[in-house]
């Protein structure tokens, strides 16, 4: 196992990317599903949601606790103090919230896919990145069994909801390319075995996401996978609503620069 | 029983009321199954789904601030607070449930108006500072009601009490520990914290009921150990200890009569307004449409969902039945 310190710099700046990325998408993800606490069609949802909330924001909490031993800054600087063209979050998971629907195809799409990069991640040569997978896919169980049950749920239920989930995955299934993407240093970080290969982890999501499709009875889609070059697309901001959620979300945190904390 | 009884224990079976009051003044609890006077299953219904109904509003005005909660830590203890509400509303509808009432039923009451829920969550919540101040105050005066009505004669609901304080404990305690923080922060957090005070200190003194001179249930409650103490009794409980911990933490109560009486032992607080506690109750709040408008708007916009869930556990149902075993 590597230490932090056998990185080297141009491993540690891969690595410092791709871990704010990872908790890029936890953080905009959890915040995303945290906003229906409260609104949930039942009560016993209202409970669930607020649990996943509660998981993917302490899954960014763990990440960037790993950027912060890298020497980047704390986890409270990196979510509230910077702007969205500095955020590495696939567009995927900071659309707005949707319908049911939408938030359970997204939730699902996002749970197929630490399903298959966490395995992996624990057969990270960086022992932090292995030991922080490990605590996570504990957790990502539940979410899956949750959002999948909800898949079937939603497929196998009314006209309605069967035709809300198809327009749900017509939006986020375009998406998910983004999610799988490399980022420009992933092929170093694959080659000193310190991150999956992304050609290979994205095979894999994508046949899980169409062999549950499915199985739920729904179209297989035309899964392509990513062009090199999607990576960027967390970089592009093109339509102004990652920019809204973080206005939000960081109002309070930025109103005082004389606070010294919250 | 109807409504228009003047008396509503005139129909009971004189024998079996007797040893029902026998059992509760020895201490014993209620159990579902074991008989009871109908009043007794009314009021048990109307308070405990009250109180549902009021964990389920009060989910709203501090949820309201999980999107802005301005720290990583700030915003899972939010989030984990209002799913805590959630977890007590459902424990409670289930409590309800073991009377006869039905989920359905208590949720219609509730959206057509026609159901009580706390006056306290008709308050808007205009800063951050209102989150803490809500979980110092009015988790504060929760807590000192349910710790009574953990003594409560209904088994069922005695136990839903002995479990949501032990989490409510914990709400009070984060929101003590962000208020303190404020008071010493900045100035502008100072001032926040101030400014959450003078808006919610009376609506917490208010949420712990009418004074008892209005509160007509009381009597017959107390009888049947439903209610262990007064609401009066209760606010001063709240009052002797939230005073002192406010004043010591550098921010003033807004009421200019409070006073440390030594002869009592006891804080003295100057007149609640009660024509604004009346009011609030009766539906005419600074939120009381807003918070009814956003508990139905979740509700119609989550009717096909449930209609989803239902077709589908029919359909699963009719599936393995369809099985020969």
């Amino acid at each position: 196992m590597s230490e932090p310190t056998t990185l080297g710099s141009e491993l540690t700046r891969a690595l410092l990317e791709r871990l704010t990325a990872l908790g890029d998408d936890e953080l905009v993800l959890g915040h995303r599903d945290s906003e229906w606490t409260g609104h949930a069609p039942i009560l016993e949802e209202d409970i669930a949601i607020a649990n996943v909330a509660q998981d993917e924001i302490g899954h960014a909490v763990l990440w960037y606790g790993l950027v912060e031993q890298l020497g980047g800054p704390d986890p409270d600087r990196l979510a509230f103090f910077r702007d969205a063209d500095e955020y590495r979050n696939a567009a995927l998971v900071d659309r707005p919230r949707g319908d049911w629907a939408f938030t359970m195809a997204r939730q699902f799409l996002f749970d197929a896919y630490e399903a298959e990069l966490l395995p992996r991640l624990e057969r990270s040569s960086y022992a932090p990145v292995a030991d922080a997978a490990a605590k996570v896919r504990r957790e990502e169980l539940f979410h899956l069994r949750h959002s999948a049950l909800w898949l079937e749920r939603l497929a196998h239920g009314t006209d309605e909801s069967r035709r809300r989930l198809t327009a749900a995955l017509d939006e986020l299934l375009p998406l998910l390319p983004g999610l799988l993407a490399p980022l420009p240093g992933d092929a170093a970080l694959a080659a000193a075995g310190v991150y999956p290969e992304a050609a290979e982890l994205a095979d894999a999501v994508l046949a899980r996401v169409g062999a549950a499709l499915e199985a739920a009875g729904l179209a297989r889609p035309t899964l392509e996978p990513p062009a090199d070059a999607a990576g960027a697309d967390r970089r592009q901001r093109p339509d102004g609503v990652l920019a809204a959620l973080l206005a939000e979300m960081q109002s309070v945190a930025r109103s005082d620069p004389q606070a010294e904390g919250w | 029983m109807t409504v228009t009884d003047r008396d509503p224990l005139a129909h009971e079976d004189p024998r079996r009321l007797a040893e029902f009051e026998a059992r509760i003044a020895a201490g014993e609890k209620i159990e579902p199954g074991d008989w009871m006077p109908s009043e007794y299953r009314r009021q048990l219904i109307r308070m405990i789904s009250q109180h549902a109904h009021s964990e389920w509003v009060g989910m709203l005005p501090e949820g309201a601030w999980i999107t802005a909660a301005p720290s990583l830590r700030r915003k899972l203890i939010l989030i984990a607070k209002v799913q805590d509400e959630a977890g007590h509303g459902q424990y409670l509808y289930h409590a309800a449930e073991t009377l006869g009432a039905t989920r359905e039923e208590m949720v219609d009451a509730l959206l057509e108006g026609r159901a009580k829920y706390s006056s306290v969550f008709n308050y808007p919540t205009l800063t951050w500072a209102d989150v803490g101040m809500i979980g110092w105050l009015v988790d504060g005066a929760a807590i000192k009601n349910q710790v009574m009505l953990a003594g409560c004669s209904y088994g069922p609901y005695s136990r839903a009490m002995v479990r949501i304080c032990a989490e409510e404990t914990f709400h009070h305690k984060q929101g003590q520990e962000m208020v303190r923080r404020y008071a010493a922060g900045s100035p502008a957090q100072r001032r926040m914290a101030q400014d959450a005070l003078d808006r919610w200190w009376w609506p917490a003194m208010m949420m712990l009921g009418p004074h008892d001179s209005d509160s007509p249930n009381t009597p017959l409650l107390k009888r049947w150990g439903v209610k262990v103490k007064t609401n009066d009794e209760v606010r001063q409980e709240f009052l002797d200890e939230h005073a002192p911990e406010l004043l010591e933490a550098g921010l003033s109560i807004p009421d200019p009569e409070l006073r440390f009486d030594e002869a009592t032992g006891h804080w003295v607080h100057g007149p609640i307004d009660w024509d604004e506690f009346w009011r609030v109750v009766k539906g005419d709040g600074p939120m009381n449409a807003e918070r009814l408008a956003a508990r139905r708007q979740a509700h119609e916009e989550g009717r096909w969902v449930r209609e989803a869930m239902a077709a589908h556990a029919a359909r699963a149902a009719s599936a393995t039945g369809a099985v020969p075993a």
